[in-house]
């Protein structure tokens, strides 16, 4: 692959998105936390008279930014949270302020993990973890549909198996 | 029970004989407990003889000093007799524990290191501690087998056994060192910031425990001279502190080294004066080397040499020890020869490669990072000399006019060593400028990309390019690179992983 003037070279999006009712529980979360904080500084605004003031400006700027951001950035992630498999690699695209793109070759895969906290019970969500022989290099698909997310383990499970080596 | 011999005269697991730790192990748990037990008690008397008198204290403490003394020393007998290992031709076995019965057994294919080490006490003895470790990447040690402690030569023993496994290590063993401690490397010494550091650390200590009389004394002599000479005292003071303090500790870490290869495809480095140990690692572990530059050695001359490798947990206490130095701070030339050597290459991979440059971005946001770094004590300085009182000016403007020069004369060294090429079979990328590091990293050892663009790296078309790897720190990046020559560079570098999921456009 060599650059030549003219073509711009770039990665292209992974093929899938994640689970439409990914948003639903990353505003969830999103807002969640953020109503909490609200509650705590607003609750030790009125407990603590000296510092009302401050305090209260510090819960202003968390519902005037916060909120928004709450509400918006999930629809963001949905947006560019991306991943493929193909029979070579697992390939994702993740993060809004901080993008990052990550590839883990087959032959590498080491281990494949479902997690499936609560929340993401409620919507029948699940995220695969996939992590190589790097402990610094683990690929993660979040938001996937349980059974999307079975099918995906039982073949990269597959593929792996097929493929010799230790992995590192 | 070496190699191709294992077949002919096929050994039994059941008749392989378990072997004990050594039994003077209660004596040097003594010698470690009994001055702290004392020490406790001698404080404990003190307070209860304020109370009760010095007899009665007396023939309180001491009884229950000496019970604990003999506790310790049962427990640890205990421990010893409760522990106990056997090397199977396929397996290394371990059992211990005095409760809990624990038994592990690491798998002798998977075994790529074993670590000696053999603290004075220790040494006295002709004991030491034997750390066996495997390529697996565990949080804990479970991964790993110690035995405290055992004979130097049954240590050795473990360590040959272990390690020179292969028939064919026996027949190109060669006694001659890779490379050797020279006197003249304890210049790189004292230019470290451990020398600052035991500067200040022995004003401190005069502070805290001088005697006021000593103390007051010290202060008068300074009293009396002139300004200049008494801050060139106490500085100089501190210095020489600080500057025999830290060529005592390196002294102390690297006196005898010795980088050498016991069996055709080990390392072993041996070092130490008070303390010594003995690290050996299987060439096969090896991804590549990192060469460290402090500032101060990088003006010298001089570098430090890392191994890149698989297995063996990073450890803080093992990054502490030097664990994977294969050479202390030393000439560059040195470095370079010792590289090309460990990876047994004929020209060292960093030296045999022109590295290409990052865009001039990567220099503005290097400068803007300094320049942010500044505005933490200055705005708020600033602040104050407008609204509380202009004599905060002075500290302001004094320390932007010293600070910014040096943040700005930073941010360009830093972007000047950022850099990145293909040298072989070996990825290079460097970055840093307090403590440069240059990376050679086998690309066979890459086994994932992550390329990564905060928003600001989007605007301005730069990414960071990181190359996962099962060795050393497990990913190192390539800071602020174009974005497009990134992805090309990453393609070359270990073809196939992102140039599948390439496009034009």
């Amino acid at each position: 692959m060599v650059s030549d003037p003219g073509h711009r070279v770039r990665l292209r999006p992974p093929e899938n998105q994640v689970d439409r009712r990914a948003v639903r529980w990353w505003s969830f979360r999103t807002i969640g936390s953020e109503i909490l904080l609200l509650l705590a500084v607003v609750v030790s605004a009125l407990l603590l008279p000296e510092a009302r003031f401050w305090l209260l400006l510090v819960a202003a700027a968390l519902a005037v930014i916060g909120l928004p951001l709450a509400i918006v950035l999930p629809r963001w992630w949905y947006r560019v949270h991306r991943w493929e498999v193909t029979d070579d690699a697992v390939y994702t695209r993740t993060g809004f302020f901080w993008r990052e793109w990550r590839v883990a070759p087959m032959s590498r895969i080491q281990t494949v993990d479902t997690r499936r906290g609560p929340l993401e019970r409620a919507w029948g969500l699940a995220t695969v973890t996939v992590t190589t022989a790097s402990a610094r290099g683990p690929v993660t698909i979040p938001g996937l549909d349980h059974d999307l997310a079975a099918d995906v383990v039982q073949r990269l499970t597959r593929t792996t198996q097929a493929t010799p080596g230790d992995a590192t | 029970m070496t190699g191709i011999g294992n077949d002919a005269e096929q050994t039994d697991p059941l008749t392989v004989e378990w072997r004990k730790l050594d039994p003077r192990s209660v004596l040097i748990t003594l010698v470690h407990a009994t001055p702290v037990i004392a020490l406790a008690a001698v404080a404990g008397g003190v307070s209860i003889g304020e109370q009760f008198g010095t007899t009665l204290s007396t023939a309180i403490v001491a009884p229950a000093a000496l019970v604990f003394i003999i506790l310790v020393a049962v427990f640890d007998d205990l421990r010893r007799r409760r522990t106990s290992y056997r090397v199977l031709p396929d397996s290394v076995e371990l059992r211990e524990g005095i409760l809990v019965r624990n038994r592990r057994s690491l798998s002798r294919d998977r075994i790529r290191s074993v670590d000696i080490t053999a603290p004075v006490l220790l040494r006295l003895f002709g004991l030491v501690r034997v750390q066996i470790g495997t390529a697996e990447q565990v949080e804990s040690g479970d991964s790993s087998v110690v035995l405290h402690p055992v004979p130097a030569a049954e240590g050795d023993r473990l360590r040959r056994e272990l390690l020179e496994q292969t028939p064919e290590a026996h027949g190109e063993t060669t006694d001659s060192a890779v490379a050797t401690f020279v006197p003249s490397w304890i210049r790189f010494a004292p230019i470290s910031l451990s020398t600052l550091l035991f500067g200040v650390a022995f004003f401190g200590g005069v502070f805290r425990f001088a005697p006021a009389g000593v103390f007051d004394r010290g202060l008068g002599v300074l009293a009396s001279l002139s300004v200049t000479v008494a801050i060139g005292t106490v500085i100089g003071t501190g210095l020489l502190v600080g500057v025999l303090a830290s060529v005592a500790v390196f002294v102390e870490k690297w006196w005898r080294f010795r980088l050498d290869r016991p069996a055709s495809r080990t390392l072993r480095v041996r070092r130490g004066l008070l303390t010594t140990r003995s690290i050996s690692l299987e060439e096969e572990r090896l991804r590549g080397v990192e060469v460290l530059e402090s500032l101060g050695h990088r003006l010298l001359g001089g570098a430090q040499l890392d191994a890149v490798a698989t297995g063996l947990v990073e450890e803080a206490s093992s990054r502490q020890t030097g664990h994977k130095t294969l050479l202390p701070p030393a000439p560059r030339w040195d470095v370079d020869q010792v590289s090309a050597d460990v990876l047994r290459e004929a020209v060292p991979p960093i030296e045999a490669v022109r590295l290409q440059k990052h865009p001039s971005a990567a220099r503005g946001r290097r400068v803007r990072w300094g320049l942010l770094f500044v505005a933490i004590p200055v705005v708020p300085l600033l602040v104050l000399g407008l609204t509380v009182s202009p004599l905060f000016w002075h500290p302001a403007w004094i320390s932007a006019l010293i600070l910014i020069p040096v943040v700005v004369a930073l941010a360009f060294d830093a972007y000047h060593n950022l850099g990145h090429g293909i040298s072989g079979h070996y990825l290079v990328a460097r970055r840093g400028t307090l403590r440069r590091s240059t990376v050679a990293l086998q690309r066979t050892g890459i086994i994932g990309w992550t390329a990564s663009q905060s928003i600001f790296q989007r605007h301005r078309g730069l990414m960071t390019l990181t190359a996962t790897t099962s060795a050393g720190e497990g990913a190192y990046a390539i800071y602020d690179l174009d974005e497009e020559e990134g992805l090309v560079f990453a393609e070359e570098a270990v073809p196939d992983l992102f140039g599948p999921f390439l496009e034009r456009v």
